[in-house]
């Protein structure tokens, strides 16, 4: 596939070989979560994975997911190596827990998605805005189109939830 | 599935050694290629166990970044093999390399092997940074690099944020590592970084990705390192106390090694599953283990690592590698040669090396040579002095790949 679009002025090319997680992405486009659902043990799963990382089993449909979580951890970096993030540092590196399917099918298992604090535009968020954000915060998904019919995504403070006092690293 | 039977015949516990340790120097800048530097390290640690090239028939390697594979590297020493065996991997490769030349020995494969890393880790090819090629995505990329993902520390972050929040762990009781391994390096005349250093030294220091600070991290060095391995009744007419394998697991995972952060407690490491293999098959428990060495590319590895193979009750990591114990003269001293924090970045197998050193009872230290030409060790351990500790008979090491994956020996002084 030809270059499907552009992030942070870095260029984006997708391998049609790559189908599960080009399938992932084409659903992001369209401002949608959609998870790889089993056909045989019925559990949601992330990321998008040919066989089934719970049971083995092939069969798989896409199904919606709401797109709200709960930060389960983070990273703030702020020695960023890619030069096109260099310009936004310090930016946080989220692990948000759906709230789909959580303690399942363990105990302290769940659909756990990595992204980045955006602003509701999709934005990479200000330091005023990463201050706000730990662990507990309550996280709503957005959309940053790539151009074309993919988008990346990412994770903002849900304004309309009840917030808990989040827990930061100390200091 | 069933747990490993380690009360079985099928185990080798006592019955191989390593024979043999060398290394290069510890440098930000070797001035040699991968081949020459791992030429050098190999030849050394040859040397090292009173062997000639005619006794080494199997060779083996592991790289992440920069290497150069073992044939090359066999031709240039003469060494004709029988056996070997290149693999990709980084952190979690010395211990179960040391595993895989016991197995071929025991198939028969070869007699001796030479296991090694050769790397320009600072100079050529560093992790996360230069090396890695163009600035463009695929989709897989958008994972990771989309988001800014793309080094050790930011993929190792949630792991060590969320055991702070589980456990109440604080950034000073995860900086004693850093110093403790810094009070160690300052008599290790090998290390890169030999000053002592502080908490605030280390929480003062530039944050690179939160919770780690520029000290929780390691230094990046050039340097090869290599182990001779053999069997226990080949390895008596070598020239030091052999030291001797009584268990070793090879890159015990997590569930999910690509995305473990869906799996479980996210604040533990692998030695969780690893340690109900190491402990059995080595036939005695943490708590008989009198030195270790867990793999500290970071400041928190290292405390993970002990907290999980069980050194420590889990959650109390924090208290154990900031009470002391694991200072020399501790209860059971850690990283003596300062690790990957101070001595420099191997991918692990220097603190293998170094705990080799330890059983033999003559860790190169800057303790005064006898006549012998072994250091008189004075057990002294203030700055420039000894880092031998003393009377040793049993050492374990934990080596890490990331939090989803290790691998761990245990050894013995030999006889």
């Amino acid at each position: 596939m030809d270059k499907v679009g552009e992030y942070l002025g870095m260029q984006i090319h997708f391998d049609d070989l790559d189908r599960d997680n080009v399938e992932f992405f084409r659903h992001c486009g369209r401002h949608q979560l959609h998870l790889q659902r089993c056909s045989d043990c019925l559990l949601k799963r992330y990321p998008p994975t040919t066989a089934c990382p719970y049971c083995g089993a092939p069969g798989v449909t896409w199904e919606p997911v709401a797109g709200h979580g709960t930060l389960y951890s983070y990273g703030e970096i702020h020695h960023a190596i890619q030069p096109a993030f260099r310009p936004f540092t310090p930016y946080l590196l989220l692990l948000v827990e759906l709230d789909e399917q959580r303690n399942t099918p363990g105990e302290d298992d769940g659909l756990r998605l990595q992204g980045n604090l955006v602003t509701p535009e999709g934005e990479l968020g200000s330091v005023d805005l990463i201050e706000r954000v730990g662990i507990g915060t309550r996280l709503r998904i957005v959309y940053k189109d790539l151009g074309g019919e993919f988008a990346l995504p990412q994770w903002t403070i849900d304004e309309e939830a009840e917030q808990p006092e989040p827990w930061r690293y100390p200091g | 599935m069933s747990d490993i039977d380690a009360t079985t015949g099928r185990h080798l516990r006592g019955k191989y050694a390593i024979v043999g340790v060398g290394e290069t120097a510890y440098t930000r800048g070797s001035g040699q290629t991968t081949r020459s530097l791992g030429t050098e390290a190999v030849r050394n640690a040859i040397t090292d166990a009173g062997l000639t090239i005619a006794d080494i028939d199997g060779m083996m390697s592991y790289s992440g970044n920069d290497s150069t594979p073992s044939p090359t590297i066999a031709g240039d020493l003469g060494i004709r093999l029988n056996f070997h065996m290149d693999v990709i991997g980084g952190g979690s490769s010395t211990e179960a390399l040391i595993g895989i030349a016991m197995g071929v020995i025991e198939a028969g494969m070869c007699n001796a092997a030479v296991v090694y890393r050769a790397m320009n880790g600072y100079s050529q090819v560093r992790i996360g940074g230069t090396g890695r090629g163009g600035v463009g995505l695929s989709a897989a990329g958008l994972f990771d690099r989309g988001i800014g993902l793309s080094s050790a520390a930011h993929m190792f972050a949630h792991t060590f944020m969320r055991h702070m929040y589980d456990y109440g762990t604080t950034p000073e009781q995860v900086a004693m590592v850093k110093v403790i391994h810094s009070e160690h390096a300052s008599s290790n005349p090998k290390a890169c970084y030999r000053q002592r250093v502080s908490v605030d030294d280390v929480l003062n220091s530039r944050m690179i990705c939160k919770p780690l600070h520029l000290l929780d991290c390691c230094v990046e060095t050039d340097n090869a390192t290599a182990l001779v391995i053999t069997r226990i009744d080949r390895a008596r007419d070598c020239r030091h106390t052999p030291v001797v394998i009584q268990s070793v697991v090879g890159r015990c995972c997590k569930p999910r090694t690509d995305m473990h952060y869906q799996s479980g407690p996210i604040s533990t490491a692998a030695g969780q599953y690893a340690k109900k293999i190491l402990w059995p098959n080595a036939g005695i428990g943490p708590e008989d283990i009198q030195v270790t060495g867990a793999y500290d590319a970071f400041t928190f590895t290292t405390l993970l690592q002990l907290e999980d193979y069980g050194f420590c009750r889990k959650g109390e990591g924090g208290q154990y590698v900031s009470d002391g114990s694991t200072r020399l003269g501790g209860k059971r001293p850690n990283n003596t040669s300062g690790g990957h924090l101070c001595e420099g970045y191997t991918h692990g197998i220097a603190m293998v090396i170094e705990n080799v050193r330890q059983l033999r009872h003559d860790v190169d230290d800057s303790c005064p040579l006898g006549g012998d030409g072994r250091r008189q060790h004075t057990f002294d351990y203030r700055e420039c002095g000894c880092r031998q500790v003393k009377d040793v008979e049993l050492a374990a090491n934990m080596g890490w790949g990331t939090p989803a994956y290790g691998s761990a020996v245990v050894m013995a002084r030999g006889v």
